[in-house]
Formats: structure tokens, sequence, C-alpha cells
């Protein structure tokens, strides 16, 4: 493979990240003409952008090496991925922006009307948040490894200084149409290598036998209920909580423009997901050696240049790394904005000082954390952070959506119930499965029982503490749940 | 690092934090223990106790679930049998025994007490076969009944009608606060709306005199002028709602300007560079249109060859920041500084009403920011938080700012 190719392409897309962030829109949003400056985002390019900073190294790198790895049972990482915007859709989209609430402890404070729960969901954001800039940077430091030989640290390192330094100097904020552009990068960079491969194939005959390749063991006969189950209710109920993705509704002007929104992304995210699967196929045909190695979420990256020897597949692998960067510098700067924006309110005063501090924290902490841990599979990783998501902020926000009766004490106690367990599943589970391996699915996917526990424990406290029902839930609840027009 | 140790770290530091908490809860309770005192102190301490969880009940007046737990604390303090509410209509809560004729009455001891203004005891009432004797007492709030209050019990003693008394007098001066609380929050209300900022007699003498002077001449542009006035004062004269959007707020500066450039021509030039993330934002309504208005009559109307504006709105995390500048003739900052501490009205009344309410609304930290001087035009700041659960936009009913230029007579 083409080292200089690669070093192009990581330096062309770190540097016009950043440059459309700093300079780009600043030119092209001067007008003086008020009836162009008062449009608000369309839908179109509002959803473009949640596509943008929602489509991680786990959708990009992952799920193709996933399937590779553990053939038709990885495609449910896709489906969840997807299907969490049906949840968000009928549950959430609409009433959280009709709220008014910028962020998830806006939310919480505002309805729960307590300093409490603000910090606990504060505390749970930042975590969650830093768990899922993890596998980013993994995923960095994977690609540079396989594509420029450098050590594994240097892409990681170099993401999150990045990242760091064009949100601290107040680039990338979360803008719109960079996050848009970002998206239809990815979608490009994935798709023209897939569709260049499927026409190369064609015509070619697989090196060993579709038995073989696809066997089905691998595939639906495979199924386990209860770990397909647990993904699902991680993956579909986690999305609700994603920080990043929920302070995009914002820019949505009403609650309806927030729905029509919603399903836009649901139909990005179905026809980007086509493409990692494609690939993640084909790798089980042309390249299966790569799961022996334990680099199967490096597919994406090798197959071009497997099939396609000479400069064309140069040019694919340079594209693809190109989109593979994308992903990895959206995700990581979305979540960074929100959670240095989260830090420096909550902690630090909401002062523009106390915002690039908190940059600076929210890009290194995961760093380490990065550095220090071994890459298990990014599909994976992230349908972790999913599930722990799900069991703590996901029953505060449909109970508080949905549910009177919610009460600061209850919100706490679950949210801290679901916290505990779902983290103590997922830190701790090797080492209890190694005693008690009879449960080891159990601690493996946690969300089945996680999240019913939390919403449970939510309920009942809630029912105790039924005298410290916040005064204006009724209130805050017509609002949610009254659409614009009719108010 | 292996996953046994991150493991090890991890269990590590929940037991520590799980010990830590333990040993923390245990003291408290031993430091609790201790400081009980004695008898006597522990009654003064249960009696404040109970008052201070009446008083949050009583304080809105008393009707409905509020009345019911202020009784049930109200009984526990003085010791009787039951205890019945009764509020300025004459409605009675009971807390304890709760039979029709108790009901009565207390009605008619809660008249007698209210009519006379003293406590009023009366023994050997028959209620459901057994006697009992009753003392009640008027809640007076200034010279005003606000109810009265009647405890049962069997017999009343020289002590309960005192501390009947007591208390009725101890819920009055709850109530009182009360009120005191809900005209200060009024108060502030009340404030915001005269801040509210309001179209200058000055703009409108100049907008109308600009607009004679296309009748003649230009009488299409005449009608398109007074089309925008009509905008723009039906969004100043709207009547509901302190908060708007940006979007809304920019849409009124172009009615604004539009007039405006009627007057100066070309001498008015206008940049925007507007985040249409921020576009949703809510402000206080009229917030950003006095700070252009400042810009155009104090920064560019004196400056020959006129100026530009630049508009600005960015997103900044969790707030949005907007900004006016013009390169006119800027603001002294003695002056300035005078005119935002409240001082010489007159000029600049605009900025000061914007930074008033803006304090007032978010605190004292989003004030606006000025960054002026002599001949070097006026930069206005101010920093809004995107999050404004509290505040609703008003109405959306500003028509689209090309509907105003279709040619249509009727809207």
């Amino acid at each position: 493979m083409n080292a200089a190719i690669s070093y192009a392409a990581i330096a062309a897309v770190a540097l016009a990240s950043a440059l459309i962030g700093f300079y780009g829109l600043r030119v092209s949003r001067t007008t003086s003409d008020f009836y162009v400056a008062s449009r608000t985002v369309r839908p179109w390019w509002n959803a473009s952008a949640i596509g943008g900073e929602y489509l991680s190294a786990a959708s990009f790198l992952g799920i193709a090496g996933l399937i590779l790895t553990s053939g038709a049972g990885g495609l449910w990482f896709p489906i969840g991925y997807t299907a969490g915007y049906l949840m968000l859709l009928l549950f959430v989209a609409a009433p959280l922006r009709r709220s008014g609430a910028y962020t998830i402890p806006d939310f919480t404070e505002a309805r729960l009307e307590s300093r409490t729960a603000r910090l606990v969901t504060s505390t749970l954001v930042i975590v969650i948040g830093w768990f899922y800039i993890v596998p980013q940077l993994q995923g960095a430091a994977l690609a540079v490894r396989i594509t420029t030989g450098l050590p594994s640290w240097a892409g990681s390192l170099a993401v999150a200084v990045i990242v760091a330094v064009v949100v601290a100097a107040g680039g990338m904020r979360s803008i719109t149409f960079v996050q848009a552009f970002q998206f239809w990068l990815k979608l490009t960079a994935i798709a023209v290598p897939v569709i260049v491969l499927l026409i190369l194939v064609g015509g070619v005959e697989p090196s060993l036998e579709a038995a073989d390749a696809f066997p089905p063991t691998a595939g639906p006969g495979d199924l386990d209920p209860y770990r397909t189950v647990s993904l699902m209710v991680a993956l579909l109920l986690g999305t609700l909580g994603l920080p990043h993705v929920l302070v995009r509704f914002y820019t949505n002007p009403d609650g309806d423009a927030a729905r029509r929104t919603t399903v836009i992304v649901l139909v990005l995210l179905s026809v980007f997901y086509l493409f990692p699967t494609i690939f993640g196929l084909l790798g089980r045909a042309f390249a299966p050696d790569l799961v022996a190695s334990g680099d199967a979420d490096a597919l994406v990256l090798v197959l071009p240049d497997r099939l396609l020897p000479g400069w064309g597949g140069d040019v694919l692998t340079a594209l693809v790394i190109a989109g593979a960067f994308a992903a990895f510098l959206s995700t990581s700067s979305g979540l960074v904005v929100s959670l240095a924006g989260v830090i420096s309110q909550d902690l630090l005063g909401g002062s523009v000082r106390g915002f690039r501090i908190a940059a600076v924290l929210s890009s290194f902490v995961p760093l380490i954390v990065a550095l220090a841990t071994e890459s298990t599979g990014l599909a994976g990783s992230v349908g972790l952070v999913f599930a722990f998501t799900a069991s703590t902020l996901c029953p505060m926000l449909l109970l508080g959506i949905w549910w009177r009766g919610l009460t600061p004490r209850g919100a706490v106690s679950g949210m801290l119930t679901g916290a505990v367990l779902s983290g103590a599943a997922i830190l701790g589970g090797g080492a209890i499965a190694a005693a008690a391996p009879g449960i080891r699915p159990f601690l493996e996917q946690p969300a089945a029982w996680t999240v019913p526990l939390a919403l449970l424990v939510t309920v009942l406290v809630s029912r105790v503490d039924r005298r410290r029902r916040p005064r204006g839930t009724d209130a805050f609840l017509a609002r949610l749940h009254t659409p614009e027009r009719v108010r | 690092m292996p996953e046994s140790m991150l493991l090890a770290a991890s269990a590590g530091v929940v037991a520590g934090a799980l010990a830590v908490g333990v040993v923390l809860l245990l003291r408290r309770l031993v430091v609790a223990q201790r400081e009980l005192g004695t008898d006597a102190e522990q009654a003064t301490y249960q009696t404040l106790h109970l008052a201070s969880r009446a008083a949050a009940h009583v304080r809105g007046g008393f009707d409905g679930a509020d009345a019911a737990r202020a009784g049930r604390s109200l009984r526990t303090m003085l010791g009787c049998e039951s205890l019945a509410l009764i509020d300025p209509a004459g409605l009675v809560t009971v807390d304890g025994d709760s039979a029709d004729e108790l009901r009565e009455v207390a009605t008619g001891l809660a008249l007698a007490a209210r009519s006379s203004g003293k406590p009023h005891v009366q023994r050997r009432i028959a209620i459901n076969g057994r006697e009992t004797d009753a003392v009640a007492a008027p809640i007076l709030v200034g010279d005003r009944s606000a109810g009265a209050i009647v405890a049962f019990a069997s017999p009343v003693r020289a002590g309960l009608v005192r501390a009947t008394g007591e208390v009725a007098s101890w819920v009055a001066s709850q109530v009182e606060l009360g009120e005191l609380d809900a005209s200060r929050a009024a108060l502030a209300e009340a404030e915001v709306r005269a801040l509210r900022a309001q179209i200058s007699p000055h703009f409108i003498y100049n907008a109308l005199n600009a607009i004679a002077s296309f009748i003649n001449t230009d009488p299409a542009k005449a009608r398109e002028l007074v089309l925008e006035f009509a905008d723009f004062t039906r969004y100043s004269f709207r009547r509901h709602g302190d908060f708007t959007t940006v979007a809304e707020e920019l849409r009124s500066i172009d009615s604004y300007l539009e007039l405006e450039r009627a007057r100066f021509g070309e001498r008015l030039r206008v940049t925007l560079q507007v985040a249409p993330e921020v576009l949703s934002t809510v402000v206080p309504f009229l917030s950003i249109q006095p700070l252009v208005e400042n810009a155009v009559r104090h920064g560019l109307e004196a400056k020959e060859g006129g100026g530009r504006i630049t508009i600005t709105a960015a997103d900044s995390g969790a707030f949005a920041e907007i900004s006016v500048e013009d390169d006119g003739v800027g603001i002294d900052p003695v002056v300035l500084e005078e005119v935002l501490a409240g001082g010489s009205p007159g000029e600049h009344v605009g900025l000061r009403n914007v930074d008033a309410r803006l304090r007032q609304v978010y605190g004292e930290e989003h004030g606006l920011v000025v960054e002026t001087n002599l001949g070097a035009g006026t930069l206005v700041r101010m920093r809004v938080p995107k999050s404004q659960p509290n505040s609703t936009a008003g109405p959306n009913q500003h028509p689209p700012i090309t509907a105003s230029r279709d040619g249509s007579p009727a809207r």
C-alpha cells in the first residue's frame, strides 16, 4: 500500500475540516439580504448533519469487520443503529425540541426542577461521551497503523490533538454545514469503492467456496435469542440518549421539523449502511485471512488494494481513508463540543475560557483510555456504550417526557441503578463471567435486564416519593406535547 | 493495559467510594444523636419543624391539597383531636374527625370568631353522640380576615386557647409573607413589561416624513414603505409574549432598516453574518432591534457619508452570541458608563433598556458588552443561553418578508 497517498488523504481531510470550520462558513454566510440570513436550516441539511455526526468509526470500519468475523449476526448492528432513530422519532424528537432545552442536563433540570438530578445527568453524559470517543481514537490508531505503518498511538494522538485544538479554538462548533458535508463525504468514500469493487469482482471467481465464505453456522441459523434481543434493546434505546445527536435537534425551528428531520435521517442511514454490509460480504469472500490476524476492522481499508492493485486501488484506498478520518473527526468533535458545553456550564461557570479547558479535557481523557486499552472490535465497544446509555439516560428521558409521576429522586435512583449495573457488567463482566460461566451472555449484553431494572427502580421510587413531584409538571408536559401551531 | 488491571482499578475506586460514603453516613448519625438535646429543646425543634413544614402549604393561601397538608402539621402542633381550617370564602378543611356536624359547628364558630376578632370558645358540643369542646381563632392579615382556625379537644384548656390564638397569628404572618412573594413576582414581571422596548417617537416621525417625500415622486416605493411600516409596528405592538426568536427579531430589523434606508439611501450599508443554528434561539422581545436603532441614530446619523452596520449571530456551544457593530462616530466611554448605570436619560436609552432586561432575565453576567470610543465605532455584544425551557417565544404571526412585496393589498 502506498503510504504517501495515505498521509495525503489524512492530511487533506484534517485540513479541510479545520479550514471549513474556521473560515469557509464565515465567508459564505456573509450577506446583506435578510431573507437569506433568516432562512432556518432545512430538515435535509439537518438530517445530513446528524448523519455526519452519528456515523462513527463503528459504522465506517466496525460493521464491515464484524460481518467479516461473525457473519449475518453482525447485521443486527446496522439495523439497531438505524432503528434507534425510529424510537427517537416516535418518543423523543418533537417533545424534546418543544421543551426548549439545549442539552440533556438542561432538559432534566427543567423537567424535574432539581439541581441534583441535573448534576447526575451531566456526569452520565460526560462518562458516556468519553467512552464513545474511545473507539473513535482506537479506530484512528488502527487506520494509521494499517495504512501508513506508523505506530498505533500516532493515530489516536493525531485525532485527539486535532479535535482539541480545533474545538478549543472555536472552529467546528457543530456547524450544520460542516457536519452535513462530512456525511456526504463518508457516503461517497464508502459507496464509490463498493460500486467499483462490485463491478470488478463481477467476473472474478472467489478464491474459496461459497459454503466456506458464508457458513450456515455464522448465519441466521446461529442466532442466540437473548443476545440479539439484548443488543437490540441497547441499540434502539441507546440512541435516545446520545448527547451529540440530541443537541442537533435544537437547530430545527419546531417540533414538526424535528420529526421530519428524523425521518430523513432514517432514510440516509439506511442507504449508508448498505455499503459497509457489502464490504463485509466481499471481505468474507476475498479476505478471510484478516480474521485470524485480528485486524478485521481494517477490512474496509485493505480490500480495495487487494482486489485492485495499482493506482486504481491507491485512489480508492485514499478515498476510504479520507472517509474513515472524516468519521473519526466528525464524531469526536461533535462529542467534544457537546461534552465541553456540559462540563463548562456545570463545573466551570459557562465562560469561554471554561469551554476551552473543557474541550481539551474531553479530548485527552478518552485518549488516555484509548492508549491504555486494547480495541476488541469497534462495533462491539460502541454497542456497549449504547447499552450504558440505554440503561441510564433513556429511562429518565422516556419517563420524563411521557409520565407525570416522575420525581427527581426516582430519576436519580433509576439512573444510578442503571449506571452501576450496566457499568459493573461492562467493566467487570470478564472477571465475573470467569467465576460463573453460566451468566456470561448476560454480562456481555446487559441491556435486556439493566434497562427494565432501571425503569422499574425509577417508577417505584417515584411512586413512593409521590409528594415530591415537581410543581410545574403539568405545565411542562403540556408544553412538550402541544404542537407549536395550536399554542 | 490488561483488562484485569482496569477491572481491579475500577473495583478499587468503587469500594473506596462506598467506604467513604458509609463512614460519612455513620458520622452523621452519631453527631445527630449527640446533638438532640434535652426534652424541652427537642419539643422546640419539633414545633419549629412542624411550623416550617406547614409554612410552605399555608403561604399560597389554603385551599385543596395544601390546606389538608397544613392542617395535619397544625393539628400535631396544637395536639388537639380535630382541626378545621376555614378559608375566607367559608370553605372548611378538616384534619381528624371530619363529620358533617363538626363542619357545621366549625363554620358557626369561625363566623363568631371572625366577627369578634378574638378567640371564641364553645363547650359541650355534641358530635356523633359524644361531647367535645372547641376553640376558634380568626386569622387576621392586617385588618382583613383571611379565615379562621377551629381546634376541637375535650376539654379545651386555657393553654390550648392561647396556643390556637398564637397559631392563628402565625398563620396570618405566613399568609402575609405569601402575599409578599406574590407581589414581588408581580413586581419583577411588571418591571420586565415596563422595560419592554417601545418604538421611539423619533423613529415614527422620521419614517412618516421619509414616506411622505416619496408619495409624489415614487408612489410604488411609498406604498412599499407604508407596508414595511405596518409590518414593523405590528411586530412591535404585539401584546402577548415577552420573548421571540432571533429569526423573528431579524425580520423586524429588516423592516426597520428598509424604512431607515428611505432616509439614508446609499449611506446606510448592512452586512449580516448569521449562523442558522441560532435562528431558533429564544431572546427577549425587541432586544436586538434597539441595538441596531442605536447604531443608526447615534453611530451613523452623525457621520458624514454614513457607514456600515454588521449584525452577527454566532453559535458558541450552549450560548448564542449576537453582536451589532457600526463604524460610526462611537460613544464616549464615560458617557456610556453613566447611561448604563442608569443616569442621564435621553441618549442611548435603547441600550440601557436592553441591558437591564437581559440582566433581569438571564442574570447579571449576561448584560450587554459594549466596546467603543469616540471616532472608533461601536460594537455591542450579548450572550444568550440557548436552553430556555421556561420562556416561550410568542406565536409566529409575522408574515414572511417577501409577502410585503407581492403587491396584493390585503393579507
